[in-house]
């Protein structure tokens, strides 16, 4: 038990200091994400048919710039409210609210701020040249005279990520401070202690070794919870998708592929670089597979596989909510819209379980990387 | 289209591959049901090694 005191305090310290580092390199890295192929919305955001809806998934699938809940079309007024923000334009930096944007995601809207002008288009904030008044755009929708700016803005992801951070520290901050007042944790720390044992026991001890999983705890588990909570913000109807952005995603395998790179045993190296007990010729050849697979293949994996379950999941649920327009036609507005109620309810309840697997397994595969490059061979 | 019909072929494999690893598992542990923690996070583990692998081939073939 003491044993255990003395590795939570340990876990505390770097948890903190891990998830202050994660907040700051994911904020930088989530400016980065999202691809090109996405397309204007209509009017009044009115969604009916099958090309609006798939315009509509894809927008939620990408980072915004605040969070949107709905639109009435006979208004036209929007539900939502903005986030900050933060441009680092040719002029220097510039801040303002998302809402002088008015919803305009199509470069209509132009705001000016001490002789810069900003618009939207896709998502992404771009500034206009020296004396353009409007966003020229040629034959495949691409602006001609405005350009993309070093976007550093508090966007949905970037707030869901403060709001893990923040729920991580309050929850563990809580967590650790009740073990100072005896063995057994109170409050929340009754629910976050068997997971952060059964972290310990069944992930990292069997796969890093007794002697040196301890060192790895903190990546492990602030990687564990971290997952865990983004993947359960994105159940909820906020709206986050933030495990489903590539760049959140790449981050953290780079974080994984570093930290087993750099904590290598010296066999490790050997069997990398020089693998004993092969012939010569074969030892070059070797080397390189090896290398690329510690390098690329095994954080791509990991990167990837978080990615696309996450996305896809996303892209099933409201693809499912959207069965209540497109079969509306089909079989009347009560079956269509309990049909498809009841589907994503069912798949929405699976995805409560994938969050914790995908969690479980970045985790597993990433201990099991880190075992690898720690393990030290007997030598006969 | 080519990527397509290969991205395709992937997970069809993937798919074959799922069912070999679910089936074997659920066989084994049936056979030994004390080892089913075991037999389970070996499972996980080649399932998600493999999903990697599908999910490469579709975001690369896409």
């Amino acid at each position: 038990m003491l044993l255990f005191r003395k590795e939570i305090m340990i876990a505390k310290q770097s948890i903190k200091f891990l998830v202050v580092l994660f907040t700051l390199t994911t904020t930088l890295t989530a400016f980065a994400n999202g691809g090109d192929h996405e397309n204007q919305h209509t009017k009044g955001n009115q969604v009916d048919s099958p090309d609006e809806i798939r315009e509509y998934i894809s927008h939620h699938l990408k980072d915004s710039h605040d969070f949107h809940f709905y639109s009435d079309n006979a208004t036209g007024r929007h539900f939502s409210f903005p986030l900050p923000v933060i441009v680092w334009t040719s002029e220097g930096l510039r801040t303002f609210m998302s809402s002088e944007f008015h919803h305009d995601d199509a470069g209509h809207v132009i705001v000016e701020k001490d002789g810069v002008k900003l618009t939207k288009i896709h998502s992404k904030i771009h500034e206009l040249e020296a004396g353009a008044h409007q966003v020229k755009f040629d034959e495949y929708h691409h602006a001609v005279n405005a350009h993309r700016v070093l976007d550093f803005s508090i966007t949905k992801s970037v707030f869901g990520m403060l709001l893990a951070g923040l729920l991580m520290l309050l929850g563990f901050g809580a967590l650790a401070r009740s073990y100072k007042k005896g063995h057994v944790p109170t409050g929340i720390g009754r629910f976050l202690e068997p997971l952060v044992i059964y972290v310990r026991d069944e992930i990292a001890k069997p796969n890093i070794g007794e002697k040196k999983y301890r060192k790895f705890m903190g990546f492990l588990l602030t990687v564990f919870f971290f997952i865990w909570i983004l993947n359960l913000l994105g159940l909820t109807p906020l709206g986050f998708n933030v495990t489903g952005q590539i760049a959140v995603t790449a981050c953290l395998a780079i974080f994984t592929m570093l930290i087993y790179m750099f904590s290598g045993s010296k066999d490790f190296w050997a069997h990398t670089l020089w693998m004993p007990g092969v012939p010569y010729l074969l030892r070059i050849p070797l080397a390189i597979i090896e290398l690329v697979g510690f390098v690329l293949i095994k954080p791509f994996s990991l990167l990837v596989r978080l990615f696309a379950n996450m996305t896809a999941g996303h892209f099933v649920v409201m693809s499912l909510i959207a069965l209540m327009i497109t079969m509306k036609e089909a079989f009347g507005p009560v079956t269509s819209t309990g049909m498809s109620l009841v589907l994503a309810l069912f798949i929405s309840v699976i995805e409560i379980l994938v969050a914790f697997l995908q969690a479980f397994i970045f985790t597993m595969l990433s201990s099991l990387f880190i075992g690898m490059a720690v393990e030290e061979h007997d030598h006969h | 289209m080519y990527n397509l019909i290969g991205a395709g072929l992937i997970v069809i494999g993937g798919g074959i591959g799922l069912g070999q690893i679910g089936g074997k598992a659920m066989e084994s542990i049936a056979r030994q049901p004390e080892a089913a923690g075991k037999i389970q996070t070996a499972m996980i583990i080649i399932g998600a090694l493999l999903e990697g692998l599908a999910f490469g081939a579709l975001i690369l073939g896409k």
